[in-house]
């Protein structure tokens, strides 16, 4: 089985945010940069499990510049058997879908894993557009993907529970919690990593339809008012007076 | 040019997510001086899509339909957009809405912004909308710039108006013969009984506090006297105290509830990330200098053992004295 495993570059989930002067853009330094915790954790050690039971290959793909090939060497050290870079800024979702559909349309991969959704721009939308452009069917938020015979068996959530399907490859899915479970990368992942291919695509062309002309930071709350903990029903007056909420 | 919001039917009703996609659609057409057309999928009492500012309705019908895939819907939808001559599609940013929007604009080469917080700022032919970045840190404004646009709403961003009036539903039928999903449904499970966690208005959740699974007793029965739902940190989930879909946060469900009590939860940064968009929340810890209290609107610093039973009896009374 042929897996490619999209994965994007977020800050560490610590990251205090900050932006430019002008509040045009995110400043990225002293930020620590990760695998998209979703393509990591749920979507790559899926694919990985599946090519251990079964054989197969698993290529990890990432829309982005040089400076993130750190993150990708981490995909590879994790276990995937080759990387690759399409050299193009990742600023729009629909450019970032449209480089990946022209790199994998003739490779005949059987399946294609995304994340749920990036931990930075959130937006959960690359999946489903690449699914799109390359005229396959697509799962939103697995929760389990089981393959056997050319079949894959998958849950995923849906308004108000969960539902299972069944899809003849080749599809897309995106992964959600559930999936597998965070893998640490060993010793020898790390040292083999640095001799797997990782090779460098130029972009294609692709339409940015989207841009980013400004950023805030979101507003904190204001100071923590507290209550007694022997008189709690002073929480329930305000939660109904001040608040409102109940 | 019209103006067209994708919308759905739960449990007999236009769901609450639709009612506000419908809401923010039709503004976008009053500024625009067209039509805000709602398409719908199933049957219900659809009074509500007129009230809520819709000025056509469309059911669109077609077998292929029946199981809200995202090829078939994508297919459906652009054929309406067509018919309808609609640049502008408006989906809630919920379930459906995250599998067809980003598919349809694909499509389409509409332009997208998927979890809209704000209405759009429109000059002409570019819209700029609002979302939440990082999230939830930090608020983006992104610049649509074709022609075509799809934004998708966040859930419990707007509260809903209905003060317009019903207008009539007309079926609209589509035309799938060409679009065949290899997707098939197996099975269907609904979690009965319970509060489906995202839809949520009120949300009881609790951590590693707890110590032990045994002791959620006290948090089922206050989320039940609240008729809140109930939710729990990561490591509560992996440890299997409590059921994965319970598990909020950066890697788990993001909620955006009217209330949302904290209780026994430390409130690390990939937590807040999945509830910080609470209207109000209220935090529970034994620990004075426990972080969460930073982000909390009402705070109470005490051993939950002791603090919940007494916050249950003080539900009760006050739903007591309220009737
Ligand atoms: C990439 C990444 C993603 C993550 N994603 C998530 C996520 O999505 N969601 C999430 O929740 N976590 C996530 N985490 C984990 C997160 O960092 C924290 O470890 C986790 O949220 C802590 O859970 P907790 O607050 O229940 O436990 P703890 O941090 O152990 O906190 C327990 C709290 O209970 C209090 N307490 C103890 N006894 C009592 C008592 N008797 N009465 C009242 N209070 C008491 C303590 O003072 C403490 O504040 C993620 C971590 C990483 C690295
Ligand atoms: N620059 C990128 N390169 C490769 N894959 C990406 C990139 N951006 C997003 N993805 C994939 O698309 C998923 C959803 O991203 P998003 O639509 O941006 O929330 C991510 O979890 C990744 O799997």
């Amino acid at each position: 089985m042929k897996i490619l495993v999209c994965i994007s570059n977020v800050p560490d989930t610590t990251t205090k945010i900050a932006f430019s002067a002008d509040n045009a853009a995110f400043n990225t330094a002293g930020v620590q940069f990760v695998i998209n915790p979703y393509d990591e954790w749920y979507a790559l050690v899926r694919a990985l499990e599946l090519k251990e039971a079964q054989g197969g290959n698993v290529t990890i793909i990432h829309v982005g510049a040089a400076d993130s090939e750190a993150t990708i060497r981490k995909g590879l050290a994790i276990g995937a058997d080759d990387a690759v870079r399409i050299d193009a800024e990742p600023n729009d979702a629909f450019a970032v879908a449209e480089q990946i559909a022209a790199y994998a349309n003739d490779k005949g991969f059987d399946l294609i894993m995304a994340g749920k959704e990036t931990i930075s721009y959130n937006g959960s939308m690359v999946g489903a557009m690449l699914a799109e452009l390359m005229n396959l069917p697509y799962v939103s938020l697995a929760t389990k993907l089981e393959v056997a015979n050319g079949v894959a068996t998958i849950e995923h959530d849906i308004d108000g529970g969960t539902e299972v399907l069944e899809c003849a490859l080749p599809l897309v899915l995106s992964a959600n919690k559930g999936m597998a479970e965070q893998r640490i990368p060993n010793m020898k992942g790390i040292m083999s990593a640095r001799t797997k291919p990782l090779t460098v695509v130029p972009a294609a062309s692709a339409d940015k339809l989207t841009s980013i002309s400004n950023y805030t930071l979101s507003a904190g709350r204001v100071d923590c008012k507290y209550i007694d903990a022997a008189a709690p029903e002073q929480l329930i007056e305000l939660l109904h007076t001040q608040a409102k909420v109940i | 040019m019209s103006v067209l919001i994708y919308t759905e039917i739960a449990k007999g009703k236009v769901k609450k997510s639709s009612l506000e996609a419908v809401n923010y659609g039709s503004r976008i057409a009053k500024q625009l001086n067209t039509t805000a057309t709602a398409v719908v999928i199933g049957d219900a009492d659809l009074a509500d899509l007129g009230k809520a500012g819709a000025t056509k309705v469309l059911k669109l019908k077609n077998d292929k339909l029946a199981s809200l895939n995202g090829q078939y819907i994508t297919a459906a939808i652009e054929q309406v957009a067509t018919a309808e001559n609609s640049s502008i599609i408006i989906f809630a940013h919920d379930f459906t809405g995250k599998e067809v929007a980003p598919r349809l604009a694909a499509k389409l080469k509409a332009g997208i912004v998927a979890g809209a917080v704000d209405n759009p700022t429109i000059a002409g032919d570019a819209f700029s909308v609002k979302k939440n970045v990082f999230s939830g840190k930090a608020v983006a404004t992104y610049a649509i710039t074709s022609a075509k646009k799809v934004i998708s709403i966040l859930p419990n961003s707007f509260p809903v108006e209905l003060n317009g009036s019903a207008v009539e539903a007309n079926d609209f039928a589509v035309n799938l013969d060409a679009v065949n999903s290899p997707i098939k449904v197996k099975e269907v499970k609904k979690v009965s009984g319970e509060l489906n966690l995202p839809d949520a208005e009120l949300v009881v959740s609790a951590g590693r506090g707890m110590k032990a699974p045994e002791n959620w007793g006290m948090i089922e029965e206050l989320a039940k006297e609240l008729g809140a739902a109930t939710a729990c940190s990561r490591p509560v989930a992996d440890m299997h105290w409590r059921p994965h879909h319970e598990h909020v946060g950066q890697t788990g469900v993001a909620i955006r509830p009217n209330l949302y009590i904290a209780i026994g939860i430390s409130g690390a940064i990939q937590h807040l990330a999945g509830v910080n968009g609470s209207k109000t929340i209220v935090v529970i810890n034994s620990d004075k200098d426990c972080p969460f209290f930073k982000s909390a609107d009402y705070g109470i610093v005490g051993d939950a053992f002791e603090v919940v039973p007494k916050l249950i009896a003080a539900v009760k009374h006050f739903k007591a004295n309220k009737n």
